[in-house]
């Protein structure tokens, strides 16, 4: 039975013909035919108020004959001849019609963007030296591409408030909005916090919130990215670095169990800023703020920088290879059974898949991981606060993260456990072990990336990498795999978890065979069978559907209620 | 002293909302014509009163507030004069309308701008602005005292000592 | 129906044929439901609702109404753009948000003859198959909202609105809901959306056209007061009869409105196209002031491109194409279409030789500076900026090149907005550029090219 496919539109584009389903619109039929048309107010996922008029291009429709003459006829690929329309239109909000043409290049395209621009910088403030913008400014980019290159404007320019703190994280300089409208659209459509509006009009139209109410929803930052100019910076990033010194690294967010696709910016190892990352399956164009900022703790002061063995009361610095062999040595003293190892759902499947190996190499009596649940927010936080349980459930092979731990803090009591691994969680802080209940084991071998009380209490400290140093795949909670890249180097000696455990394991004995991460993904597909026939390559920028978990998005499952009513493109 | 919306204003603008059974934000410009018309103007309370009344975020209301000149968000004198500045009255000699109204009342405007359209007289009894076109072209120039409509304005003494 | 006698110095002009107007200024005459019924108010309504809805609009086609307002588009094809398959409400609204400088003609109606207007908006409804309708009033016309609720109060209470009206079925109400100071709300969609509650920013259209996705995004259909006024008149006479008033495709009667420096400005209602500009001034407002001559004519509100005197223009095709002066244009759609300005609301505004090109230009650009909603970038920015420019030019601070620089904004505005308002403030600017060059670069100071001028302090028209 052959597939429904769906209507597909004739439209010539510069002069060629292309096919594109009923309903595209002009500006996406464009995108899709390598043409990009210029614009600012258009959002693929926000309504299409069609106010900034940058995207006009000119358009023509097979003419309509007049009365009596003949219908033209179509050409030997069955289209007719273009009547080109003296009026430009809009491409943002407008679809394609059968037979249509549209330029968007000529005369008239080109007059239109020339006007466009310089009657947007008729009273744009001259802040780009000052502006953190700079660099990834559409404004500035649409200048160079299409402005006139030279000013008119003689007059006085209008003055509207600087530096206005809008937000808790945000922050407007009203000169510089271009009153595109997308923050206000939004913070309405998409956040449900209609805190943002603009007062005055005309030329003096300025972007407002209510004097004290302020634009602190969790996803406040996303209007940040939005803006296509300046007006509204972050209070984080602003002034801190310019955006051409960055490097960007494609990754995932690690807060929850959403794995929201993000964007690392760093220079010299030093990360300035994370940004959502396009993923229509997970996240949208958006992520939240408290996801957003939580990278500062990375370049902490507290952050464990080299293997510590405890000395007396206090820890002392140790090599590498000396406290691996030294761990080897007293985990070699107990038999497994006395062996506990508590790994993280915030590992990636490759670091879980060589803790397997080391725990079924030490034949462990307990083996489990720290769950984290809070409230989902019914937008893109999940209440899993974990990133990957479901790769701890598939590569562990633990059917409920957690449910051991009791009985674990039972048998430290009781002395059965002499010895714990616990590898990246502070398990005073977020398991509830006391120190005191871990001052009772024989040896207790604790990674983490900063200074915690666990820490304290261990006889071996090693020091692991943060999500944004180092690679792997995680599954997030509708059963997505995705890719981590690593975007910096971790501090000091710092080493990437699966880069140690394997050590340990050989520093027991073990052997391996493991030299990259990619080592162990080829291994994960052929030892967990949800990985079977996978490569590394086919996971991709964007991921790949896995697992069907059943589990939704609620940001996603409404964005897609607003495509189907054809509100937004998607 | 607080904000309070007399039981009679409130059961008006009550009234006006039926008038727009499919939304009650359509209900926005009647509910603040009728504060304005109590109070003379648009204070913060009445914005934030209007937006818990139609229940919408006070940005909203302030939107539609500071969009239209016919809303004031400070108090007008006890007679708020408005003189039409458009071309046809302008060619009927508005601005010297403007200028003697001005001397009358003892207003002196050159404080006036975008954000501050309207001077007071120092006694608050008269205040006084430019409108635009206030459709009676054929009689200009025109300008309208509160709610009272001149045409064929001349006599400015006449008309001021309408207003004790 | 009894002889009407108008009040002393407002009877209409002989050239006048009053038909809306006719109870305007008239003696004896007020606005109560009373007075009305003795005049034959609500009977075509009752003729109408003997009639299949679409044979109403059918009528009103026929007729050839063309919208008053300024568009001037057909009034029978507007209501029939609702589409067939419709199930939505369908809403409708009078725009008695009269603001285009140089009109004055709904205000008397609103004021004066409430009655005319609501039958014709019961008419109209019942047509389009509207339960609910609107009057939207100007701020600045506080009595006629009062007026028209009285009214409405009044017709309500004899059955010619509300449930069942006259017996037939149809429910109606009708609400009256006043601006607040905006000109902007006189455009159908920006009119919509303050109805909605929002700041008045137009929509685009596609898709928001108010036929399909109007008021709550339901068919709505806007019509201006005085062409509501005329379905009664088409329904009373037949179609036929109306259309044979006026001139062909302008048929009907419509009112001009003249002001500016003529001996007796005011409102006329003459049949479309039977008065020429020329007889308008001279014949009917008494000419211009005594040893003026005519300098120029805005013929249909200020946003009408303006006429210069001495211009001819060619109208016609082929065999008919002829050459005609100013004085001889027909104050119709189509020829002063074809003279490269339009009807526009009707608003005639005369200049004479007394009056500065650029002052005048100047207080117009003003105007449309300050109504520009912001909306979109064409005409929030360009139409600050061409104030600025003359604003300069007024105060002698303009340099020649100032004049092409005002030139090209209007052009960037001109066809690039999302409203006609982008037209409406970028025409009076192209045309007297066009049409008076001369003038305006004699009012500049050459060699002030490379000056960066505050304006704010050198304005010479008051900044608002």
């Amino acid at each position: 039975m052959s597939e429904v496919k769906p209507d597909l539109i004739d439209v010539q584009i510069d002069g060629e013909w292309h096919s594109f389903p009923k309903g595209t619109r002009m500006i996406e039929a464009c995108r899709q035919a390598g043409v990009e048309v210029p614009h600012y107010c258009y959002h693929p996922k926000l309504s299409s108020p069609g106010n900034c008029r940058m995207c006009l291009v000119e358009m023509g429709t097979p003419p309509r004959p007049a009365p009596g003459a003949e219908a033209p006829a179509p050409d030997e690929h069955g289209h007719l001849p273009i009547s080109w329309m003296p009026r430009p239109v809009i491409a943002c909000a407008n679809t394609i019609s059968p037979n249509m043409g549209i330029r968007t290049t000529g005369p008239l395209t080109e007059g239109c963007r020339q006007g466009v621009m310089e009657l947007l910088l008729a009273n744009h403030p001259l802040d780009c030296p000052i502006c953190d913008q700079a660099g990834e400014c559409s404004l500035q980019e649409f200048s160079v591409e299409h402005g006139r290159g030279e000013s008119r404007f003689r007059e006085q320019k209008v003055k509207k408030p600087k530096n206005v703190p809008v937000g808790p994280r945000v922050r407007l300089d009203d000169e510089r909005c271009i009153m595109c409208s997308r923050c206000i659209r939004f913070c309405d459509e998409i956040a449900d916090d209609p805190v943002l509006g603009f007062t005055d009009r005309g030329s003096h139209t300025t972007l407002s919130v209510y004097p004290g109410h302020e634009l602190a929803n969790n996803y406040s930052l996303n209007t940040v990215d939005i803006c296509p100019v300046g007006a509204l910076t972050s209070n984080d990033f602003r002034f801190q670095m310019r955006v051409w010194f960055m490097k960007e690294t494609s990754t995932i967010d690690v807060n929850c169990g959403t794995g929201c696709n993000v964007t690392v910016f760093s220079r010299e190892g030093k990360i300035y800023r994370v940004t959502p990352r396009q993923n229509n399956a997970v996240n949208s164009d958006w992520m939240p703020d408290s996801h957003r900022l939580n990278f500062h703790w990375i370049h902490s002061d507290a952050r464990l920088t080299d293997p510590l063995i405890k000395d007396g009361a206090n820890h002392r610095l140790a090599t590498w290879s000396e406290a691996l062999s030294y761990s080897a040595a007293k985990l070699g003293e107990l038999s497994g059974d006395q062996i506990a190892l508590v790994a993280s759902a915030r590992m990636t499947n490759e670091e879980l898949l060589i803790v397997k190996r080391l725990a079924t190499m030490l034949g462990v009596g307990f083996l489990d991981t720290v769950p984290r649940v809070g409230e989902a927010d019914g937008y893109l936080i999940s209440a899993d606060r974990n990133p990957n349980t479901l790769g701890v459930k598939l590569v562990l092979g633990l059917d409920d993260p957690g449910a051991k731990l009791a009985d674990l803090k039972a048998g430290i009591q009781s002395g059965k456990i002499k010895g714990l691994i616990a590898l990246q969680e502070n398990l005073v802080d977020d398991a509830g072990f006391s120190a005191e209940l871990l001052g009772r084991l024989d040896f207790l071998l604790t990674t983490y990336p900063l200074a915690n009380p666990t820490a304290d209490a261990a006889h071996v400290v090693l020091p692991s990498a943060g999500w944004a140093e180092k690679s792997g795949t995680m599954l997030n909670v509708t059963g997505r795999l995705q890719r981590l890249n690593r975007a910096i180097d971790g501090p000091g000696q710092t080493l990437e978890s699966w880069e140690f455990v394997r050590d340990l394991i050989q520093a027991l004995g073990g052997g391996n065979g493991i030299y990259a991460a990619t080592d162990l993904f080829s291994a994960l597909t052929q030892e967990v069978p949800a990985f079977a026939g996978l490569t590394w390559g086919m996971i991709g920028d964007q991921g790949i559907p896995l697992v069907d978990t059943g589990v939704t998005i609620p940001l996603l499952e409404r964005e897609k209620e607003r495509i189907a009513q054809g509100i937004v493109v998607g | 002293m607080s904000f309070l919306v007399p039981a009679t204003v409130e059961s008006e603008i009550d009234e006006r909302i039926t008038h727009y059974p499919v939304s009650k934000r359509s209900a926005v410009l009647p509910v603040l014509h009728t504060l304005q018309h109590h109070f003379g103007y648009l204070s913060e309370e009445a914005v934030e009163w209007t937006a818990a009344k139609l229940d919408l975020e006070p940005i909203k209301v302030l939107e539609v507030v500071t969009f239209y000149p016919g809303f004031r968000q400070s108090a007008p004198g006890k007679y708020h004069i408005r003189v039409c500045r458009t071309l046809s009255c302008a060619m009927a000699g508005s601005y010297e309308l403007m200028e003697s109204l001005c001397a009358k009342t003892g207003i002196d405007r050159s404080g006036v701008d975008h954000h501050h359209p309207i001077a007071l007289s120092a006694d608050g009894k008269f205040s006084i602005e430019f409108a635009e076109c206030l459709a009676s072209c054929g009689s200009g120039p025109v300008c309208m005292v509160n709610d009272d409509f001149y045409e064929n304005v001349s006599d400015v003494d006449a008309l001021i000592q309408q207003y004790p | 129906m009894s002889a009407i006698a108008y009040k002393s110095g407002r009877e209409p002009h002989a050239r006048e044929h009053r038909v809306v107007f006719r109870n305007i200024d008239r003696d004896g005459w007020d606005p109560s439901l009373a007075t009305a019924l003795k005049n034959g108010a609500y009977e075509q309504l009752n003729k109408a609702l003997t009639m299949e809805p679409t044979a109403v609009t059918d009528e009103v086609k026929k007729a050839g109404l063309r919208g008053r307002g300024g568009a001037g588009f057909p009034t029978g094809v507007k209501w029939g753009f609702i589409p067939p398959t419709n199930t939505k409400p369908v809403y409708l609204i009078c725009n008695a948000d009269e603001s285009e400088p140089g009109t004055f003609k709904d205000r008397y109606i609103l004021h004066q003859d409430p009655h005319q207007l609501i039958e014709g908006m019961v008419i109209a409804c019942y047509a389009v198959g509207a339960k609910l309708a609107y009057i939207y009033v100007r701020e600045e016309f506080p009595e006629a909202a009062t007026i028209l609720e009285t009214a409405i109060a009044e017709a309500k209470k004899k059955g010619f609105l509300g449930k069942n009206i006259l017996q037939s079925g149809f429910d109606l109400e009708i609400y009256v809901h006043r601006g607040a100071g905006a000109y902007i709300c006189g455009e159908e969609t920006g009119l919509i959306e303050s109805l909605e509650g929002k700041r008045p920013y137009p929509r685009i259209k596609p898709p928001y056209f108010p036929a399909a996705m109007g008021l709550y995004l339901c068919p709505t259909i806007v019509n201006n007061v005085e062409t509501l006024c005329h379905v009664k008149h088409i329904l009373e006479i037949g179609a036929e009869a109306w259309a044979n008033t006026g001139t062909p495709n302008n048929t009907g009667t419509r009112i001009l409105c003249v002001s500016g420096d003529v001996q007796k400005p005011g409102y006329f209602e003459v049949e479309v196209g039977k008065v020429t500009m020329g007889e308008l001034i001279h014949e009917i407002c008494g000419g211009l002031k005594p040893g003026r001559k005519l300098k120029a004519v805005i013929p249909g509100g200020s946003s009408a491109k303006v006429l210069r005197a001495g211009e001819s223009f060619t109208v016609g095709r082929g065999d008919a194409a002829k050459t005609i002066g100013l004085e001889d244009i027909p104050m119709d759609f189509d020829t002063l279409a074809a003279c490269g300005s339009m009807a526009g609301s009707g608003g005639v505004i005369v200049i004479d030789d007394s009056r500065s090109i650029s002052w005048v230009l100047n207080n117009i650009n003003n105007f449309y500076a300050h109504e520009s909603c912001g909306q979109c970038t064409p005409c929030r920015e360009g139409s600050l900026w061409m104030k600025k420019i003359t604003d300069r030019l007024v105060a002698g601070k303009a340099s020649p090149s100032d004049i092409d620089t005002l030139d090209s904004v209007a052009r960037n505005i001109d066809g690039r907005t999302i409203c006609a308002f982008g037209e409406a403030c970028a025409w009076p600017t192209e045309s007297f550029i066009d049409k008076f060059r001369d003038e305006l670069v004699a009012d500049t100071k050459p060699g002030l090219e490379t000056a960066i001028v505050n304006a704010e302090s050198l304005t010479a028209a008051a900044n608002l």
